[in-house]
């Protein structure tokens, strides 16, 4: 009867999104790989870890209706349900919103550990923002992951923080402190990168920074306008109109559960004739 | 009609500049639960009250808000066991 033990639900699997550097695409890509795991019917929440800079409630476009944060929750002053906001767009994705008015301190390992045992219970996949840096807040994302996206623009200061994330990684994480456990499985997510700027040989090609980083690479995501007009409009970029952006993002959430997607460099799709007749605003 | 109109849809910068002004002005005024401890302190509150007539626990309780332009809502939904426990 051994078939009975494998119907229990697993728990879910915790993955920091985090980069050192700050600016790079963090929010952007816990908000797009978020959605797109939700909308292909995996239990997803996203969480904020930058105590004090909340902003993926304005990128996830719920910041009117936060209530209750983590802080709150870690504080026992709210339950988890009650901090949790569900997407009005995809029924399978929840945000955790963090307090905008309290310090990093207020983040406690035990604190962060019983929300995140929790969220697992619930939750396929828990994604959890990082804030910029190497601090505490940074360190309390990491902490308790499973796996992580090492967040990167082809450029020095980002390729050279992301590689002193990943020494953090491998030795101040739950994973790297217990000799039983297998380490974290980081992965690299190349953003802004500028095809025609690399050919130029004014922009590091992807294995440019896979050389120098030396971890697996999960996705190429494209410059693209469709970024910032997402993040105006409050809509993780893979549910707002088509572009580069979207399908890369679509891919690299896709590989990050298993699914063999070729890698590719996706380009905006061109305007039609009428549209750029008309101009028709972005 | 044609699937697309003359008319420039509405940029989405200025969707951004709303949503920041409505936002800000919210933290900056301090209500509408930006101060920290307000909610929670409401929530304890609004569950004292409802124990001196009904038992409940400490998770019946649900807030929810929406904050707006010109008017904020506040949701409060209290789930009470299959049969009301009125003391």
């Amino acid at each position: 009867m051994s078939k009975n033990l494998t119907l229990e639900d697993p728990l879910g699997k915790v993955i920091v999104v985090t980069s050192g550097k700050g600016g790079v695409g963090k929010t952007t890509t816990s908000a797009a790989i978020s959605a797109e795991l939700a909308r292909r019917g995996h239990k997803t929440v996203v969480i904020d870890f930058d105590v004090g800079l909340r902003n993926l409630d304005m990128i996830m476009g719920c910041e009117r209706r936060v209530v209750f944060d983590f802080i709150n929750v870690i504080q026992g002053d709210a339950k988890l349900k009650q901090a949790l906001i569900r997407d009005r767009r995809l029924e399978k994705l929840a945000v955790l919103p963090t307090s905008q008015t309290r310090d990093k301190d207020a983040l406690t390992k035990a604190g962060v550990e019983t929300v995140l045992e929790e969220l697992r219970q619930e939750f396929d996949y828990i994604i959890c923002d990082s804030p910029a840096g190497i601090e505490r807040g940074a360190q309390m994302a990491m902490h308790f992951a499973d796996e992580a996206i090492i967040v990167t623009n082809p450029e020095v200061s980002s390729v050279r923080d992301s590689d002193r994330v990943l020494g953090l990684l491998n030795s101040i994480t739950d994973r790297a402190g217990k000799a039983d456990a297998d380490p974290i499985r980081a992965q690299v997510l190349i953003t802004r990168h500028d095809k025609a700027r690399v050919n130029s040989g004014e922009m590091m090609t992807v294995e440019d920074v896979l050389e120098v980083l030396a971890v697996p690479l999960l996705g190429i995501i494209p410059e693209s306008k469709a970024v910032l007009r997402a993040s105006n409009l409050g809509v993780p970029v893979v549910l707002d109109a088509p572009s580069a952006a979207a399908t890369a993002y679509e891919d690299a959430a896709g590989r990050l559960i298993g699914d063999q997607i070729e890698m590719r460099i996706a380009a905006d799709p061109r305007r039609g004739l009428l549209q750029r007749l008309f101009r028709r605003a972005v | 009609m044609f699937g697309f109109s003359l008319r420039p849809r509405k940029a989405s910068a200025s969707t951004a500049k709303e949503r920041l002004q409505i936002l800000l002005a919210h933290e900056r005024s301090g209500c509408g639960g930006a101060r920290p401890d307000c909610l929670p302190q409401l929530q304890r509150e609004i569950l004292n009250v409802i124990r001196r007539h009904m038992q409940i626990g400490d998770e019946a309780i649900d807030i929810r808000m929406e904050r707006g332009d010109e008017l904020s809502s506040l949701e409060i939904n209290i789930e009470f066991p299959g049969k009301l426990g009125l003391n």
